[in-house]
């Protein structure tokens, strides 16, 4: 089977194409401006944040204790220069608990130190490894040019493992042949073989990803940038005038885009990088080099990939080399921090994401924190560990972001661990040339033939080289092995409303002119089919088959046994029937408009649409705005408006039936995905009709108080949402697996989808915003490793109809200090799970069960730090300086609309939040539950950010407190879905002429949505601000410009969750409620 | 007559907890399955949530029998039991269909585990409630037969 594409490829002309090789596919490209692998969180992967907390190395004792450090100044002074990282760590010399895991060789370790300087910046291997690979040499150097002849001659004996996919998806026994047609669409994308012309397949394509001869600009934050110039000028031109001397440098892939991808020596066999060794646990020699290297600044990224014998560079960078092993001494991120004292702890910039302690080449390599974030970057060793730290261990992920780069890879063997089926990735170790550990359960295996050779680079026996080893995020293009049948089409299916509620909120004409305008949008191919039905009292369906001369409505009214009238022409080719489907979109927001049926059948209606996309699986998106009050699945009002404010229990967070429920599993075992989107100004029972969404891992959107003429703000934020909606890329009948390494087990998974057994969530459809949360639990002591991986591999059908495997692998260190785990403590990630694992609770228990578990997570993990961590008592309430933002964070959560008690909050705007907590990415969520505040009237292009020649001020992010606001400035709030603009009462008079357009305060007008465009730049900067961050999120939130006496006044001072209000405790009272809890 | 009467209570409760002891043994082997990815959640909820309600209800069946029978002892030892089936089956989620297990949500590892500690709780309750009724029936047994031999050697000797 899988040698079938090879051939069919092979016989493109030369003869020689490589399958195997990676490529660039164009659809991987597909993105959305602005949403990038986020440049401007390159700080980041600052090197000065590297912690040098691995296992004991000279390095360590180089850069910690030796460095004499005055205590003093680093405590007092807290606030970095806006900026610069929050985590950087200037040394300080009190904290000496930030001890190295293994405290083995303390001995030589000083000494040692000194006299390695130098070697400090020689990040290439022991020569005993690199010598070990000289045994032959000759052989291989000789057999280069024929390296790829085995390959393609003899294909299906180069790849012994034949590798099917787990026990989720079986090699499909019906997989027909035809099926190939669909994935290895690549035709045009296999690598050429002939190298000189390297763009005429690959037209605009940006720089390939990482290419293995490049440094693999391994943090894929940095990605948008080209590498570090270490360009060896000769080496890379080299490669095409010599195409068949044994040196030749394929430069393709990296030459054509990137100028000056670092050049190699190619002569010698180059030696692993360090970064596969430090996987060999073991011998502790072989780690040192890897040590030394986490002490040099990334800039020097390329370095350990040069590593020649007498190569350029190492020795002569060390001195740099040292002085910045200097810095990295204790971390910044346990510096105790008095919360009762410090007040200004916001940092000015966007809180980034901490660095794990890796080496620096493991770091290099290591995935986005974007895409994958731990809650803890230094994984505890043993459970009990765990435990004292009171901090929940849990991973965030973003598995199907919209990436500017990623590479992807067509292979006709996908290499994978025979035993744990763990796909190969850079944090393996190779023992030698063909054999590889795996990372995950250690069980030795094969290298492959094919994989011996590496297309990017067209040298053979490098396999540590190949793409799949240099990129923590990459994707496959499957086999037939992954196909349980052939890829489905694009399927989209739209559930429409169409009662008299509907109708007067007028979402169907916006629905329509949207659909009607994105229609060529819709990701898809040459099968994609749509379908439409409408539903009242009655079910209507629409018949669109090709030569009608226009739709054909049919009517249903048996809503209690459902049947499809004419199940064959319902789903309908867009392609062949576009001019019907246009017709229909023209026609539909008439059609109903004197209609004075209010009853909706909604059950019912899901039901028939079941039924049509179950052959096919697909995408079903329904649009309801009421509560389903008649057939199968109706519903009751369960909200009392009295309690809405109640300082009790929350009740009905739970569905009141299992109906949606029951048929989401069933629409998940087809394929089927259901995203709902909710217009309603009543009680709708959000809690039973998004089970319908949430387990056939649909998305959900609610758009309270819908209305086209009284709401313009829910109106603009419906038609942008649709246009994302319907242009966004989407992947079919998906599967998600987490694996991790042995002794770590996954004990919740959180977000939309169903979980089909320990590891494995079926994601009927996936979509690039959803985001993930899973808890994670240590079931075996890890005692004998230094690193731990997590590898999310999610399988899914493109829209192009190609079997793809996109592949995360995220590497974390182990510690055994409890101080250590403190000091890898992500505080956000840590507040996501949280409050993932709050919403769990308050369905289950209860919603006051839930709050006071959260405040139970800051205390005990407070006074776990307190008690084991802190080796100086001093008064106050003392935290790390990495969760100084914890008992903040929590408090809004307390405050955060899903949770908060006392504040009238209408059932379904709860039950959302709760919905959004757990779908949105992190980035997201957090601003849902700390929004940002900034001050408008004094922007100023400090500091500003230039995006395509556009400048775009970065004012500093404020505290919520009405103390930071005043009378006379304007004040920016961003809550994520919505974003208020507050005009104090004398505000400059040149703020409200320059960027609202009004002569004075009392001119403002009641209900504004929209800054005026004027041509001042007042006006461009604010703008610029307001959508660089709309830009930065995949749904649109709303703008709000209030006064003192608007009536939206009072949601935006609920945000302000420093200030104490009539039902909660301000900060410095939560504060000190923390305080008396843990000195009990 | 009260005493067969007994007696006939514990014969049925001994083969009923027989009964009991293959149901916790599926259980057992159910959730054991789940757990190591034999089984697809769905399909193994839809055949454990039957089984639910006729394990509660023979219990209940034979605890009603010990009432009729005042088995007081006995009673008092499958109260609790009984106390938990009622809590365990007024606590369960919201579903349309008989049993307890919800596939969306049996995969929590939470969930999981604790519903395997259940099944070896009553697995081990039920086997030593069986050697109970076993020896509660041999005894009354035995009780029954001695008082009908000295009921019939008393007869002997009044002749």
């Amino acid at each position: 089977m899988s040698t079938a594409g090879f051939n069919s490829q092979n016989g493109t002309g030369t003869g020689q194409t490589y399958t195997n090789g990676p490529s660039q596919n164009p659809v991987a490209l597909q993105q959305p401006p602005g949403v990038g692998y986020g440049m401007n969180h390159q700080p980041a992967y600052n090197p000065m944040q590297t912690k040098v907390l691995g296992p004991p190395s000279p390095a360590l004792y180089a850069s910690g204790p030796y460095q004499p450090v005055p205590p003093g100044p680093q405590l007092g002074s807290y606030p970095p220069p806006p900026a610069q990282p929050l985590l950087t760590r200037p040394p300080i010399g009190v904290l000496p608990s930030h001890t190295p895991p293994q405290s083995a060789s303390p001995g030589p370790g000083p000494r040692q130190a000194q006299a390695t300087p130098p070697a400090q910046a020689t990040p290439p291997p022991p020569a005993v490894t690199s010598t070990s690979y000289y045994t032959g040499p000759p052989a291989w150097q000789y057999a280069a040019p024929r390296g790829p002849a085995p390959n393609h001659v003899n294909p299906a004996a180069a790849a012994p493992p034949h590798m099917s996919h787990g026990s989720a998806q079986p090699p499909g026994p019906g997989a027909p042949p035809t099926s190939i047609h669909g994935y290895p669409q690549p035709g045009t994308a296999p690598p050429p073989m002939n190298p000189p012309p390297p763009h005429t397949y690959q037209p605009n394509r940006p720089a390939y990803g990482p290419p293995p001869t490049a440094p693999p600009a391994g943090p894929p934050g940095a990605t948008g940038t080209p590498p570090p110039p270490k360009v060896d000028g000769d080496v890379a031109g080299n490669g095409p005038q010599a195409p068949n001397s044994y040196n030749h440098v394929d430069n393709r892939m990296a030459g054509a885009a990137q100028p000056g991808p670092p050049g190699r020596h190619l002569g010698h066999y180059p030696s692993l990088p360090p970064g596969y060794q430090n996987t060999l646990a073991p011998p502790p020699s072989s780690l040192h080099p890897a040590l030394q290297a986490a002490t040099q600044p990334y800039i020097q990224g390329p370095q350990p990939y040069q590593q020649q014998p007498g190569g350029p560079g190492p020795d002569q960078l060390s001195p740099s080399m040292a002085a910045m092993s200097l810095q990295s001494g204790t971390p910044e991120a346990l510096r105790v921090v008095n919360l009762l004292q410090e007040r200004n702890l916001l940092p000015p910039a966007p809180v980034p994401a901490p660095t794990p302690c890796l080496t620096q080449d493991l770091q290099k390599l290591n995935c986005s924190p974007e895409v994958f974030r731990c809650t803890l970057t230094s994984i505890p060793q043993t459970q009990s560990l765990l435990n004292k730290a009171k901090l929940p261990l849990g991973l965030l992920l973003h598995p199907f972001k919209d990436l500017s780069q990623l590479p992807v890879v067509t292979s006709s063997t996908i290499v994978r661990c025979r035993s744990c089926r763990t796909y190969i990735n850079p944090f393996v170790s190779f023992l030698d040339q063909r054999r590889w550990k795996c990372n995950l359960c250690y069980r030795v295996n094969d290298v492959p033939e094919e994989f011996m050779y590496n297309p990017v680079s067209r040298s053979y026996g490098e396999p540590h080289k190949r793409p799949e080893v240099q990129n923590a995020t990459i994707e496959f293009i499957a086999p037939s092995e992954y196909m349980l049948r052939p890829p489905q089409p694009a399927v989209y299916l739209f559930v429409l409303d169409v009662s008299h509620n509907a109708v007067e909120t007028g979402y169907l004409s916006v629905f329509c002119q949207s659909l009607l305008d994105n229609i060529n949008a819709l990701p898809g191919d040459s099968r994609t089919k749509v379908g439409f039905i409408t539903f009242d009292s009655t079910i209507h369906f629409y018949n669109l088959q090709e030569g009608l001369s226009q739709p054909q409505m049919l009517i249903v009214s048996d809503i209690e046994d459902i049947f499809l009238p004419t199940p064959d022409s319902l789903l309908v080719n867009l392609n062949e029937c576009k001019e019907l489907v246009q017709d229909l979109l023209k026609s539909l927001p008439n059609l109903f408009e004197k209609t004075m049926e209010t009853q909706s059948a909604l059950g019912s209606a899901l039901q028939a649409a079941f039924k049509l996309l179950s052959p096919t699986g697909g995408r079903m998106s329904v649009f309801q705005t009421q509560l389903p009050n008649l057939g199968v699945g109706a519903l009751q009002s369960r909200e009392d408006p009295n309690q809405r404010a109640s300082a009790k229990d929350v009740q009905h967070l739970s569905p009141a039936t299992d109906f949606y429920k029951k048929l989401a599993l069933d629409c998940s075992g087809q394929q089927v995905a259901v995203d709902l989107f909710l217009l309603s100004a009543q009680y709708c029972d959000l809690a039973s009709l998004g089970c319908i969404s949430r387990f056939s891992a649909g998305s959900v959107y609610y758009y309270p108080s819908y209305h086209h003429q009284h709401n313009p703000a829910q109106v603009e934020r419906f038609q942008r949402d649709l246009k994302r909606y319907l242009t966004r890329k989407i992947g079919f009948e998906a599967v998600m697996r987490i694996r991790c390494t042995k002794g770590l087990s996954i004990h919740t998974f959180h977000g939309n989808f169903f979980v089909r057994s320990t590891d494995l969530l079926s994601l009927p459809n996936v979509n690039p915003d959803a985001g993930f949360a899973v808890q994670m639990s240590i079931e075996e002591n890890l005692d004998d490793m230094q690193v731990v991986s997590f590898q999310a591999a999610l399988l899914y059908t493109s829209s192009k109809g190609e079997r793809r495997i996109r592949v995360h692998t995220m590497c974390l260190p182990v510690v055994s200090s409890l101080s250590d785990v403190f000091a890898g403590a992500d505080v956000q990630a840590v507040t996501g799970l949280l409050a993932c694992m709050a919403v769990d609770r308050s369905v289950t228990s209860s919603l006051s069960d839930a709050r006071d578990a959260m405040t139970n997570a800051a205390i005990d993990s407070l006074s776990s730090y307190r008690q084991s961590a802190l080796t100086i008592q001093q008064p106050g309430l003392l935290a790390p300086a990495c969760l100084r933002l914890f008992p903040l964070y929590i408090l809004a959560l307390l405050k955060q609309k899903a949770f908060r008690t006392g504040t009238s909050t209408r059932l379904d705007e709860r039950v959302f939040a709760m919905y959004q907590l757990k779908y949105q990415p992190l980035a997201f969520a957090m601003l849902m539950i700390h929004p940002a505040l900034y001050r408008l009237d004094d922007l100023s292009d400090e500091g500003a950010l230039n995006i395509n020649e556009r400048t775009i001020p970065q004012p500093r992010v404020l505290q919520l407190s009405v103390e930071k606001l005043s009378r006379e400035g304007a004040f920016l709030m961003d809550a994520g879905l919505v974003m208020y603009l507050w005009i104090g009462r004398n505000c400059h008079q040149n703020f409200l002429s320059q960027v609202l357009g009004v002569s004075s305060y009392a001119a403002v007008p009641e209900k504004l949505c929209l800054l005026p465009e004027l041509d001042t730049a007042e006006s461009q900067r604010t703008r610029a601000l307001v959508s660089w961050l709309r830009d930065q999120r995949p749904f649109f939130p709303s703008l709000h410009i209030i006064r003192d006496e608007s009536q939206l006044k009072p949601h935006f001072m609920q945000n302000m969750i420093e200030d104490r209000t009539e039902s909660a405790l301000s900060y410095y009272e939560f504060l000190l409620h923390l305080q008396q809890q843990i000195s009990k | 007559m009260a005493f067969t009467f007994a007696a006939f209570c514990y014969m049925l409760a001994l083969l009923l907890t027989a009964a009991l002891i293959f149901f916790a043994i599926w259980h057992i082997i159910a959730f054991d399955e789940l757990k190591t990815d034999y089984k697809n959640p769905i399909d193994q909820c839809n055949t454990l949530n039957p089984l639910v309600l006729p394990e509660y209800l023979i219990h209940f069946f034979f605890c009603v029998m010990f009432l009729c029978a005042a088995e007081w002892l006995t009673l008092v030892l499958n109260l609790p039991l009984l106390a938990y089936h009622v809590w365990r089956y007024t606590s369960r989620p919201v579903m349309s269909c008989p049993g307890l297990y919800d596939p969306t949500t049996i995969m929590n590892a939470d969930i999981l585990a604790y519903c395997q500690k259940e099944g070896w709780c009553k697995l081990a309750f039920y086997l030593l409630s069986f050697f109970y009724y076993l020896y509660g029936y041999t005894a009354f047994s035995a009780i029954c037969l001695t008082l009908k031999i000295m009921q019939y050697l008393e007869n002997i000797h009044t002749f």
